[in-house]
């Protein structure tokens, strides 16, 4: 059964192309791929995301019991900061990738992506020592506000001032009279916030937003550009760039793994051996410098030989180039390092680059 | 977008379109197409001379999230390519029928461009 967010009707009346995406009705695009790709990098995009699924934990301990499941660490935050973070298996792989907001140590949510919702939960109830999770998916929608005059936007419809939350901080607040969890977080590259509301009030919310942003030449955007956005910023995909196979080091994500911890993690043993050993293969942006596009699945080659596979690929609208990622052996991992992506039989050459591959200036 | 269906053009029911020039056929892909097709980033071109071979596949057109194959309306040599779609494959977008076009075609059978669907026949498969 294909489901729904609160939103639905709304993208249809804006003429959006809707397709199933892990089970969901969404919009791909409404006008264009790139047009709304560079409405976010130039102006302010909305993104319905009201997909993702939130799991809550309430009560005495669940600081610690989230702490316990999460490769990051919510200790070393305050009340009101979140933090990127891995669900990791007992290898060191992802079971998903995941924000978890700190509103107290005895009150944490945990946005995760929607293809993986009913597993995560399942996941953490399983191994949840102390406080018992809730899955608080179908309560909440999801709307990213997203570009650099996102805040100004936001900040128009809400008393809540805004300059004060920072970067991976969140505050809640009414937005257009709207009840709000507002987090500068986002999956773009650009400033901006999440809006997480009741479900019921999604469409409000949306409609205030897009009438508001008119003067800023506002407009919705499907998960097309979503897609090209975050390539550009090399943020990994879970299913892509991310799996229960490859691990938070070869994704390099060691910087959301704390393994001095205290109470350790799930994961974390496999981690500490695979520092210890050396990490074989690494996930990297590249430049084709031939012509062509990388996909998700093309093989990587060196000298012929295939060496691993592209994880995520496209014509990067913003930076205009024929850029991807995949994971290599660690010797071809260096900036500079070339191979070639085959691409309908031909090698295309690449060059391993610097990411992310979107420089701001 | 999807209506824009010129009376004067040859189809298939791949959504590429034929125009008899002279002793050519010049060869694109309809508005429907590249509606449904997105943005178009990329087009893999055949070299000249190439023939090609009715129904087969010819070429590749890329949009941002999408990888699809060109099919030949005809068979043929391919005399001309559009060049200019290298460095600006959204031209494909914006005009599918005129500046868009991808390959020139000498037909192997004049004949074969009389079978292809005529836009009344090719308009129930756009919707």
């Amino acid at each position: 059964m294909t489901r729904r967010t609160p939103l639905n009707e709304a993208h249809r009346k804006l003429g959006a192309r809707m397709v199933d995406f892990v089970g969901w009705d969404m919009p791909v695009q409404y006008s264009s791929v790139i047009a709304e790709h560079e409405a976010v990098r130039t102006a302010v995009g909305l993104f319905d995301v009201s997909h993702m699924g939130e799991i809550e934990f309430t009560g005495p301990g669940a600081l610690e019991t989230v702490n316990r499941l999460i490769s990051n660490d919510l200790g070393r935050c305050q009340d009101g900061q979140a933090v990127y973070a891995g669900l990791l298996n007992d290898l060191g792989g992802f079971v998903d990738d995941v924000v978890a907001y700190r509103f107290s140590p005895e009150r944490i949510l945990i946005c995760v992506n929607s293809s993986n919702r009913e597993k995560d939960f399942a996941w953490m109830k399983a191994r949840a020592e102390g406080v018992t999770p809730v899955d608080r998916g179908d309560d909440y929608a999801q709307i990213a506000v997203q570009g650099p005059k996102a805040v100004g936007l936001v900040q128009r419809l809400t008393k809540a001032d805004l300059s004060g939350v920072g970067t991976y901080r969140f505050t809640e607040g009414e937005v257009a009279g709207v009840k709000a969890i507002i987090s500068r977080t986002g999956y773009t590259g650009e400033d901006g916030f999440e809006l997480y509301c009741a479900t019921d009030d999604a469409v409000k919310l949306w409609d205030a937003l897009l009438e508001a942003g008119q003067p800023d030449g506002v407009k919705a955007c499907g998960l097309g550009a979503r897609d090209s956005l975050r390539t550009e910023m090399k943020y990994a995909l879970y299913g892509n760039d991310i799996d229960d196979s490859h691990t938070a080091l070869e994704a390099g994500l060691g910087w959301i793994v704390k393994l001095d911890k205290a109470g350790g993690f799930i994961g974390k043993d496999a981690l500490v051996a695979q520092k210890a050993a050396g990490v074989p293969r690494k996930l990297v942006g590249f430049e084709l410098t031939g012509a062509g596009i990388p996909r998700h699945g093309y093989p990587i080659l060196k000298d012929g030989v295939r060496v691993g596979e592209v994880t995520s690929g496209t014509q990067g609208p913003t930076v205009k180039k024929p850029i991807g990622m995949g994971y290599v052996p660690t010797n071809l991992a260096t900036e500079g390092s070339t191979f070639d992506v085959e691409i309908r039989g031909r090698a295309v050459p690449a060059v391993v680059v610097k990411t992310p591959f979107l420089k701001k200036s | 977008m999807s209506g824009n269906i010129p009376q004067d053009l040859k189809y298939t029911k791949e959504h590429e379109w034929a125009r008899i020039t002279g002793k050519t056929v010049v060869v694109g892909v309809t508005a429907h197409a590249q509606e449904a097709l997105g943005d178009v980033v990329y087009v893999e071109l055949p070299k000249l001379g190439v023939q090609l071979v009715e129904g087969k596949q010819f070429g590749v057109i890329e949009s941002t999230k999408a990888v699809s194959d060109l099919y030949a309306p005809i068979s043929g040599t391919v005399v001309k390519v559009n060049d200019e779609l290298t460095g600006n494959p959204s031209i494909i977008n914006t005009d599918p029928y005129g500046a868009g076009w991808i390959v020139e075609v000498e037909p192997l059978d004049a004949e074969q461009v009389g079978k292809l669907l005529d836009a009344a026949a090719y308009e129930p498969l756009t919707k």
